[in-house]
C-alpha cells in the first residue's frame, strides 16, 4: 500500500531557479559596485547602503503584515531594492532622507500595487525622483572621489559629476574607474559592467536590454554631435542600462517588446541630456518607459505559432 | 500553411522557443524485459477517444490473446483485444485516471498466454483492406487522449497529404520506450513505414530522432540506405529540447511547415505516426497479433531496479511496479507518462492503457512541490513556450475574465507542454491557467 501521494499539476519537474535564486544573483551583481563606491566615497557609503537594505526590508516586512498578506522579505526583492536605491544617492545624503527614500520606494511604489511583479514603475527610480525634486540640493551635493582620505578638508569639497561640468574635465580613464562626483553606485563603470556580465553569465537577464539601450545613446550622440563615449561612461547611463532597465517586472515580456523599451529609453536619455534642463536623464527616462510599458507590450505582441484571428476563422482557407 | 516542397531534408528546421530539461534517460540501455503474466488483467471498455467499446464476452468465458473482448460500431473507436489467456472474472467498473469510472473486462490469467487461434494475417491488398486492418489492430495514438490510428489515417481526399512525419524524438525525461523500439524493432518499423506510405500514396517519410539517441538515429540511417528507401525516406536528428516530439512542434521541425492553430497535421499536409504504433503496426500485419502488451519505462528515484518492461494491457500499476523490485523507499509522487505532462495518480491501484508508456514514482525529495511567488514578469515562459503564447497575458485575462482577450491572446493553441511552468522562477502552475483559459473560451462558445 502507498501512502498519500502528492497529485499536483504537470509539469512535474522545474529547472530549478526560484525568485530568490534570481534576486540573491542580483544582489551578487551588485556588490562590485558596492565595494567600488567605498572604495571612492568612503565608509558613508557603506552606512547608507546598510541604512537603504534594512529600512527597506523592514518596509516591505510591515506593510505585508498591515495588508495581512504573505511574508515576502524571504524572495530578497526588497534587499535588492535598497541596495539600488543606496547607489543612486550622494554620499553626502543624510540616512535619515535614505529611509524616506525606503518608505517611497517599497510602501508606496511596490507594495501599494500589490507587491513584487505589480508595480509598473521602477520603485528604486521612482524613489529617487521624488528624493530628487523634494530635497534636490542634498540630493545633488556631489563629493570629490576620495575626499575621505583628506582629512583636513573634512568632508565639504563639492564638486560637480562629468555631465554637469559642461566641458569634458574628466579623463575616460577617470570615468571607466568611477573617480569623479556621482551617485554612489553610478561611478565606477568597470564594477557595474562586472555585475552586468556575472548576470548575463547566470542566465538572469540577456544582453539586449544593455546593449540595445547604450547603442542607441551611442548613435544618437554621434547624431547630436557629442562624443559617445563620454556620454555612455557618465552619468547613471550604465548603472541605469544594466540594473535598472532590465528590472522584470517593469519592463516589457517578450524580445520585441524589450528592444523597443530599450530605444526609448536611449532616446528619452539623450533628448533630456541634450534639449532638458535637467542634466541626467536616465532616472527620468527608465521611469517614463515604464509607465509606456502596457502600451510598449499591446503592439509588441507575439503572434502565436499558425494564428488565425478568431473573427476570421470561417472565411479563411 | 503548407508549402509543396517534398524535397527530403537533411537538417531538421528551426523551431520556437522549447527547454532544456534533465534526459535522466539511464534505462535507455535496458533492454526490453516481458513481464511475468499477472494472475489478473482489468481491460478498460475505453482507451481511445470516441465511443467507449460495449464487451463482447461474458462472465465465464475463456479467451486467449489477442481475442476480441470489446467493440463499437462507431467510426471513431478501436476494438479491445484480451491481453491474457484464461476466464472472464467478471465485467465491472474500475476507476480511470482521472477519477472517473469505466467498464472493464476483468480476466483471471491461467498464465499459459495462449494466443487466440483465428489470428492470421490481414489481407491489405486496397486501401480499405488496409485501414481495416488498422483498426482491428485496436492501434490508438500515444498523445495521451489515444485517438484511434485509423481515423488518423482516413484522410479526407481534398487535404492531399504528402509526408509522414515519424515521431522518434521521445523528448519526455525518464522514458526510452521508443529508444528501446527503434533498437529493438528496428525491421518491423522500416516495414510498417513502407507500408503506410505505400497504401496512402505519400511522397516522403522523414523519421525525427532527438540527438540523444546516435545509436538509434544510425541503426535507422544504415537499414534505411541497406534497403534502398534512402530517396524517400530520412532520419533527422533533432536538437534534444522539449518537446520536439510534440505534434506541431516536430512537424515543424521535419518540414518546416506550421500548422494552423485549431488545424489538423493533415491540413499541413502531414500524417505522424508514433515509432511504437508503427512496430505494432507491423506486427499485426505480419502476425494478426494486435495490440495486446505495451513497453513501459518503470523508472524514478522510489524504483528499486528501473526497467523496460513488456506487460500486458489491463496490469495493475502495483504489480508492474513489484515486478521491478517495488519501491526502494515510500513513493510520494506516482506518474503515467513523463515528468512534463504525465498524470500524477492518485494510488496505485489503477490499470495500464494502450497509449501509456512509462510509470515513475519518485520519493519525498522529487516529488516535493516548489515554492511559489507573485510573478515576477521574467519573461522565461514567454520565450520557452513553442507556441508563441504569453503566459502573463493570459494569466491576466483569466482573472478578469476577458474571453475576447483570451482569443486574440491565442489561448486555445496551448498544447499543455509545460514549458512555460517548468522555467518559471515563481513556481507558478501556468499550465494549469492555460487548462483554465481553454475551458473559458470553449464554454463561452
Ligand atoms: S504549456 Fe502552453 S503556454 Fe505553456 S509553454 Fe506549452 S504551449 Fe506554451
Ligand atoms: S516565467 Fe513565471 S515569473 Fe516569469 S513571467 Fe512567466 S509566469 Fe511570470
Amino acid at each position: 500500500m502507498v501512502g498519500k501521494l502528492y497529485a499536483s499539476s504537470s509539469p512535474h519537474l522545474r529547472q530549478g531557479d526560484t525568485t530568490r535564486k534570481i534576486m540573491l544573483d542580483v544582489i551578487i551583481a551588485l556588490l562590485p559596485a558596492c565595494i567600488a563606491s567605498v572604495v571612492i566615497f568612503g565608509y558613508m557609503s557603506a552606512v547608507l547602503i546598510a541604512v537603504s537594505v534594512v529600512s527597506c526590508v523592514i518596509c516591505e516586512y510591515i506593510c505585508r503584515r498591515i495588508m495581512k498578506r504573505n511574508n515576502t522579505i524571504g524572495d530578497l526583492s526588497a534587499v535588492v531594492t535598497g541596495i539600488l536605491l543606496a547607489l543612486n544617492y550622494p554620499v553626502s545624503l543624510s540616512p535619515l532622507i535614505a529611509i524616506g527614500g525606503s518608505v517611497v520606494a517599497i510602501v508606496i511604489v511596490k507594495q501599494m500595487f500589490g507587491g513584487i511583479g505589480q508595480n509598473f514603475v521602477n520603485p528604486a527610480l521612482t524613489a529617487r525622483i521624488v528624493l530628487l525634486t523634494s530635497f534636490s540640493s542634498k540630493m545633488s551635493n556631489w563629493t570629490e572621489p576620495f575626499a575621505y582620505l583628506n582629512k583636513n578638508a573634512a568632508d565639504a569639497v563639492s564638486t560637480a559629476t562629468p555631465l554637469a561640468d559642461g566641458e569634458h574635465l574628466t579623463s575616460y580613464f577617470d570615468l571607466f574607474f568611477g573617480i569623479h562626483g556621482g551617485c554612489l553606485g553610478e561611478t565606477c563603470v568597470l564594477a557595474i559592467l562586472l555585475g552586468g556580465i556575472y548576470l548575463v553569465a547566470r542566465r538572469v537577464i540577456t544582453p539586449l536590454i544593455p546593449l540595445t539601450y547604450m547603442g542607441t545613446v551611442a548613435i544618437l550622440s554621434l547624431c547630436f554631435g557629442l562624443d559617445p563615449i563620454y556620454q555612455l561612461l557618465s552619468g547613471g547611463l550604465m548603472l541605469g542600462a544594466v540594473f535598472m532597465a532590465t528590472d522584470y517586472t517593469t519592463t516589457p515580456l517578450s524580445n520585441l517588446g524589450r528592444f523597443v523599451f530599450a530605444v526609448g529609453c536611449g532616446l528619452l536619455t539623450m533628448l533630456i541630456r541634450q534639449f532638458g534642463s535637467l542634466p541626467e536623464g536616465v532616472s527620468f527616462s527608465i521611469v517614463i518607459m515604464n509607465i509606456l510599458v502596457p502600451y510598449i507590450e499591446k503592439f509588441t505582441r507575439l503572434k502565436p505559432k499558425g494564428f488565425i484571428k478568431p473573427k476570421k476563422e470561417s472565411a479563411s482557407k | 500553411m503548407k508549402s509543396n516542397d517534398i524535397s527530403l531534408p537533411t537538417v531538421p528546421f528551426r523551431t520556437r522557443g522549447g527547454v532544456r530539461v534533465p534526459h535522466r534517460k539511464t534505462t535507455s540501455t535496458c533492454e526490453s524485459i516481458v513481464m511475468t503474466v499477472p494472475s489478473q488483467v482489468s481491460i478498460p471498455m475505453q482507451q481511445h477517444i470516441g465511443a467507449p467499446c460495449k464487451p463482447t464476452v461474458k462472465v465465464g468465458d475463456i479467451v486467449c490473446v489477442g481475442q476480441v473482448i470489446g467493440d463499437s460500431d462507431q467510426f471513431v473507436s478501436a476494438p479491445i483485444h484480451a491481453t491474457v489467456s484464461g476466464k472472464v472474472l467478471k465485467i465491472a467498473d474500475i476507476p480511470m485516471t482521472n477519477g472517473a469510472k469505466c467498464q472493464a473486462v476483468v480476466i483471471a490469467s491461467d498464465g499459459l498466454q495462449t494466443p487466440y487461434s483465428e489470428l492470421k494475417p490481414p489481407k491489405t491488398d486496397t486501401l480499405d483492406e488496409f485501414l481495416s486492418a488498422v483498426r482491428a489492430s485496436g492501434l490508438v495514438g500515444l498523445g495521451g487522449a489515444g485517438f484511434p490510428t485509423h481515423v488518423k489515417l482516413r484522410v479526407p481526399k481534398d487535404k492531399n497529404v504528402d509526408t509522414l512525419v515519424v515521431n522518434g524524438a521521445e523528448c519526455e525525461p525518464y522514458i526510452t520506450t521508443d529508444h528501446r523500439e527503434f533498437l529493438e524493432n528496428s525491421e518491423n518499423i522500416l516495414y510498417a513505414i513502407v507500408k503506410v506510405k505505400e497504401m496512402l500514396n505519400l511522397k516522403r517519410v522523414v523519421i525525427g530522432i532527438e540527438k540523444n539517441k546516435p545509436d538509434a538515429i544510425e541503426l535507422m540511417r544504415n537499414l534505411i540506405k541497406k534497403e534502398g528507401k534512402s530517396d524517400y525516406i530520412a532520419v533527422l536528428a533533432l536538437k534534444a529540447s522539449y518537446p520536439q516530439g510534440g505534434e506541431k512542434v516536430l512537424i515543424e521541425a521535419c518540414t518546416g511547415r506550421v500548422v494552423e492553430m485549431g488545424k489538423l497535421p493533415a491540413d499541413a499536409g502531414c500524417i505522424v505516426m508514433n515509432v511504437t504504433s508503427l512496430g505494432k503496426l507491423a506486427e499485426y500485419l505480419k502476425t494478426g497479433m494486435p495490440l495486446v502488451t505495451k513497453r513501459l519505462t518503470i523508472a524514478g528515484s522510489a524504483i528499486k531496479e528501473p526497467k523496460n518492461v513488456i506487460v500486458p494491457i489491463g496490469t495493475m500499476i502495483k504489480d508492474v511496479i513489484e515486478f521491478c523490485g517495488g519501491y526502494s523507499e515510500e513513493p510520494k509522487k506516482i506518474l503515467m507518462g513523463g515528468p512534463m505532462m504525465g498524470i500524477a495518480l492518485t494510488t496505485d491501484e489503477l490499470f495500464i492503457l494502450k497509449q501509456n508508456n512509462a510509470i515513475l514514482a519518485f520519493n519525498e525529495k522529487d516529488a516535493r512541490l516548489m515554492e511559489t511567488t507573485d510573478c515576477i514578469r521574467c519573461g522565461r515562459c514567454v520565450a520557452s513556450c513553442p507556441m508563441g503564447l504569453m503566459p502573463p497575458l493570459i494569466s491576466r485575462a483569466v482573472k478578469l475574465n476577458e474571453i475576447e482577450e483570451l482569443k486574440s491572446l491565442g489561448a486555445m493553441n496551448c498544447m499543455e507542454c509545460g514549458c512555460c511552468s517548468f522555467s518559471c522562477p515563481a513556481g507558478k502552475y501556468i499550465v494549469q491557467t492555460m487548462r483554465t483559459a481553454k475551458a473559458m473560451i470553449r464554454s463561452a462558445k
